[in-house]
């Protein structure tokens, strides 16, 4: 149960000037520039809740994460998680939390991936069965059992994710927060990553905030989505409810055999090539069963696609709405 | 205290894996040092004697400062690297592990290239004891001993001392490499050499002289007194402004962020 | 010559922007000048007759020193240098329209005067107001001060055509981190950075006037304190001009081979 109310949170930058004069009179006088990070943020998340914590870079994403974990104190505004504020109650707290950093890992660089899980399971104090049957689960899940010995210097970044994930969860933690866990990976790996948190979350009930840039990662895993800019929640909701929200444009892609075919009322070009056609539909001027006939009649349709808007283009056009 | 067993062999393992690297930042730690020696052993070539001290009573310090910092920059090489811990995110790792904060910072780094000063101290030393004119009974070899441990130990707090501050900002930290580097380097001679100033400075702020000088005056037979004897243990109070220091820039790093 | 200037002025301007920094730096460089006076004077007072030099010129050995450490001292290795050749950027750099050993000459002297001139001129000042005898003392004429400069310069090209000489080295053979600890605290041992040469025992002293460091910081600090004049001086600046070239040139030949063996091996 994390419970945040009225964060504000600001911080105060020194200012860098370029070229040789600004940094002669720096020698004498500094000048400084506030920064709220945070303004007046509240939500609530349930546990076992899948959140996904998006907004554009400097939003505020990760002073929140910090606020969250305990390594930051707010200026004002409470929060609470499983009854704990996590900045007094540092020790007690983190040890119920599990942290991944997409771009910084927590394991020891030159030691092999076991050791580093080792010395997990000492700082964190877990019995010896219990880590036995948490490992033994982990490792099939992600399917890192040869990955084991080797150091972590020699894993390829999906590999080192995998074990990430794993070492985050050794202590079997209620609550995980993952920064950017699938930046840089190939698509193998985030097909990978994402499926394992979300049987994590569906078979242990684990509470996951995840902040991503990535929006098949919304996509896949978050039924709610926050979304952050400029210090301040600006929408708190599920997706499908969000994306109804957005555009109700569709994506008609279609492969075919003849030539190209004339498109009615609705239907906007968006790429065409030899034999394949993408087009835009709204339909309040012309339904997707109407453009089909349409399209069907003039040419003959070897494979046929409707998407609804993606998530990507949805968060796009909310940055755009609130102009962040 | 296994946990830190466990991370003492992590270390030496991974240390010892670089074995060229290994072997010859020992040599050149060795040789900086050597350098060092080789400086105090021309000069008293030419000299004989300075302030009273003959050449292997100056090598007993020599020797003490080198094998304290040596002991100091071995257990808390993170703390002297610690800026670069704070600005790879690695900190703030720390923090969110249920273990105390020194206690993990401490374990994040043991460097074992430091033996290259400290064999070298304690070569040093194998040369000045006996020529030393010192008469070894026990309560020379114990203030000896207090002499190398006091001596890491008010080292070690320098170093705190220097992480604490990087907690504030990251510029200006060289001038703490007056007290560690330089308390090693000008700590090559008896510390009354550089005037009466600077010995009360050594004394009463940093009590660098505590464990190097006022013992060694003991050992010599210049001062008989019990409190020259235990004077290093003074140097302990230091701890305390040290860990004051540390507490108030983690305080500071968890309001501003980083 | 414009880009170097251009270099030059960046470095500057950069290391202003950390003025704690270039505070610290200052307050540490004047902390390690008067220590060193002041271990000099208790050797001094032990046995004035065994004092090689005169206390007053020790005193601005030791100020000049300090104050021109970067251009001195050998330890004031360029490490993006390093960092290129151990990350194989190396390979950009044959690409470039520029001879590589030039660039990374003119680099290294850009760099050491920018770092020296921002220390120099506070330490010089607080070196003539110190009371005597810590005091600087100022170069006996225009003559002394003028071979002084000369010297100056030279040992800069010594110095960094040896450091031209251990990059070359660390390309080669890859050689880890301390190879260049020991190459440098070797060649600034024996150029008199921990020791004037003139205090070394006469057997060390004579080896070490033979070696190239002599040719380093050794010669202008003796020319400014007045230990070596006249001829004597003109002698030593002799020295310093074949001892720059035979590096140069030593350094341009090791490069030559080991770029070849980068083009043959792909690398």
């Amino acid at each position: 149960m994390i419970r945040v109310q009225s964060l504000n949170k600001t911080f105060r930058v020194a200012q860098r000037q370029a070229g040789l004069a600004e940094a002669v009179k720096a020698l004498f006088s500094r000048e400084y520039s506030t920064i709220q990070a945070l303004k007046d943020v509240s939500f609530s998340i349930q546990e076992g809740e899948m959140v996904g914590y998006i907004g554009p870079n400097g939003a505020g994403k990760s002073t929140t994460i910090k606020i969250m974990c305990g390594i930051l104190h707010p200026d004002s505004g409470t929060c609470e998680i499983n009854g704990r504020i996590p900045w007094r109650d540092r020790k007690n707290h983190v040890a119920t939390i599990g942290v991944v950093f997409g771009q910084r890992s927590q394991l020891w660089w030159d030691v092999p991936v076991i050791d580093s899980f080792k010395l997990l399971k000492d700082i964190y104090g877990v019995g010896e069965q219990v880590y036995r049957r948490n490992l033994d689960e982990l490792v099939e899940l992600l399917g890192i059992s040869e990955l084991l010995v080797k150091p972590t210097r020699s894993l390829s970044l999906g590999q080192r994710m995998r074990c990430e994930l794993a070492a985050s969860l050794l202590h079997q933690p209620r609550i995980l927060f993952l920064d950017e866990p699938t930046i840089g990976l190939d698509a193998v790996s985030k097909i990978a990553v994402r499926q394992f948190m979300k049987k994590l979350n569906q078979e242990r009930g684990t509470t996951v905030i995840l902040t991503t840039h990535d929006m098949q990662d919304i996509e896949v895993l978050a039924e709610r989505i926050i979304l952050i800019g400029r210090g301040q929640i600006l929408l708190d909701g599920s997706l499908s409810e969000l994306k109804r929200r957005s555009t109700a444009l569709k994506t008609i892609t279609m492969e075919y055999r003849g030539d190209v075919p004339r498109l009615g009322p609705g239907m906007k070009l968006v790429d065409s090539r030899e034999g394949r056609l993408v087009l835009e539909l709204d339909p309040a001027m012309c339904s997707a069963s109407e453009a089909i006939s349409a399209l069907a009649a003039q040419v003959e349709v070897l494979d046929l696609s409707i998407s609804g808007v993606s998530a990507e283009e949805m968060v796009a056009s909310l940055y755009q709405e609130y102009k962040i | 205290m296994g946990l830190y067993f466990n991370f003492f062999s992590m270390h030496l393992k991974s240390q010892m894996e670089y074995k060229t690297s290994f072997f010859f930042t020992i040599v050149g730690q060795f040789t900086v040092s050597f350098t060092s020696l080789l400086g105090v052993w021309f000069l008293f070539e030419r000299f004989h004697e300075v302030e009273g001290f003959t050449f292997p009573q100056v090598l007993l310090c020599f020797a003490t400062v080198l094998m304290s910092f040596s002991l100091a920059e071995c257990f808390g090489r993170a703390f002297d690297q610690f800026p670069r811990m704070l600005a790879n995110g690695e900190f703030d790792r720390v923090l969110v592990r249920p273990q105390g904060v020194i206690r993990q910072v401490l374990m994040a780094k043991i460097d074992f290239t430091r033996l290259g000063r400290l064999t070298q101290a304690v070569l040093v030393f194998g040369y000045a004891l006996p020529r030393s004119g010192v008469l070894w009974t026990w309560d020379k070899v114990c203030t000896l001993v207090l002499m190398v441990v006091c001596g890491s130990l008010v080292f070690f707090c320098l170093f705190l001392i220097y992480a604490a501050i990087s907690f504030f900002t990251l510029e200006g930290l060289e001038f703490m490499n007056i007290l560690t580097d330089g308390g090693r380097e000008f700590g090559r001679y008896p510390f009354s050499i550089y005037g009466e100033g600077i010995l009360k400075f050594l004394t009463y702020v940093v009590p660098l002289a505590l464990f190097q000088y006022y013992p060694l005056l003991y050992l010599v037979g210049r001062e008989a007194s019990l409190r020259y004897m235990l004077a290093p243990l003074g140097g302990l109070v230091f701890a305390v402004p040290a860990y004051a220091l540390w507490r108030l820039g983690l305080r500071n790093y968890v309001s501003t962020g980083s | 010559m414009m880009k170097y200037l251009a270099l030059f002025r960046i470095r500057f301007s950069n290391s202003l922007q950390y003025r704690a920094a270039a505070a610290a730096g200052m307050v540490t460089q004047f902390a390690w000048g008067f220590m060193e006076i002041f271990a000099f004077r208790a050797f001094y007072r032990a046995n004035p007759s065994a004092f090689p030099m005169e206390f007053s010129q020790v005193a601005s050995y030791i100020w000049i020193q300090q104050a021109f450490l970067a251009i001195f001292m050998v330890w004031f290795y360029e490490n993006e240098i390093f960092e290129a050749i151990s990350n194989g950027a190396i390979a950009y750099e044959l690409v470039r329209p520029m001879d590589l050993y030039n660039r990374w000459f003119a680099q290294s002297v850009a760099n050491r005067m920018a770092r020296a001139i921002l220390r120099s001129l506070p330490i010089l000042l607080v070196a003539c107001l110190v009371p005597p005898p810590l005091r600087i003392s100022l170069p006996a004429s225009g003559l002394q001060f003028a071979l002084f400069s000369l010297s100056f310069f030279l040992s800069l090209g010594v110095v960094v055509a040896y450091t031209m000489i251990v990059y070359v080295i660390t390309f080669f053979t890859l050689s880890p981190v301390g190879i260049r600890i020991i190459a440098a605290m070797l060649a600034d041992f024996l150029a008199g950075a921990i020791l004037p040469l003139p205090f070394f025992p006469d057997r060390a002293r004579a080896v070490a006037e033979l070696l190239p460091f002599a040719a380093m910081q050794n010669m202008p600090l003796r020319i400014y304190t007045g230990h070596i004049s006249g001829v004597e001086a003109l002698g030593g600046i002799g020295l310093q001009v074949f001892w720059f070239m035979v590096l140069l040139l030593l350094g341009r030949l090791m490069m030559k081979r080991a770029l070849r063996k980068v083009v043959v091996q792909g690398g």
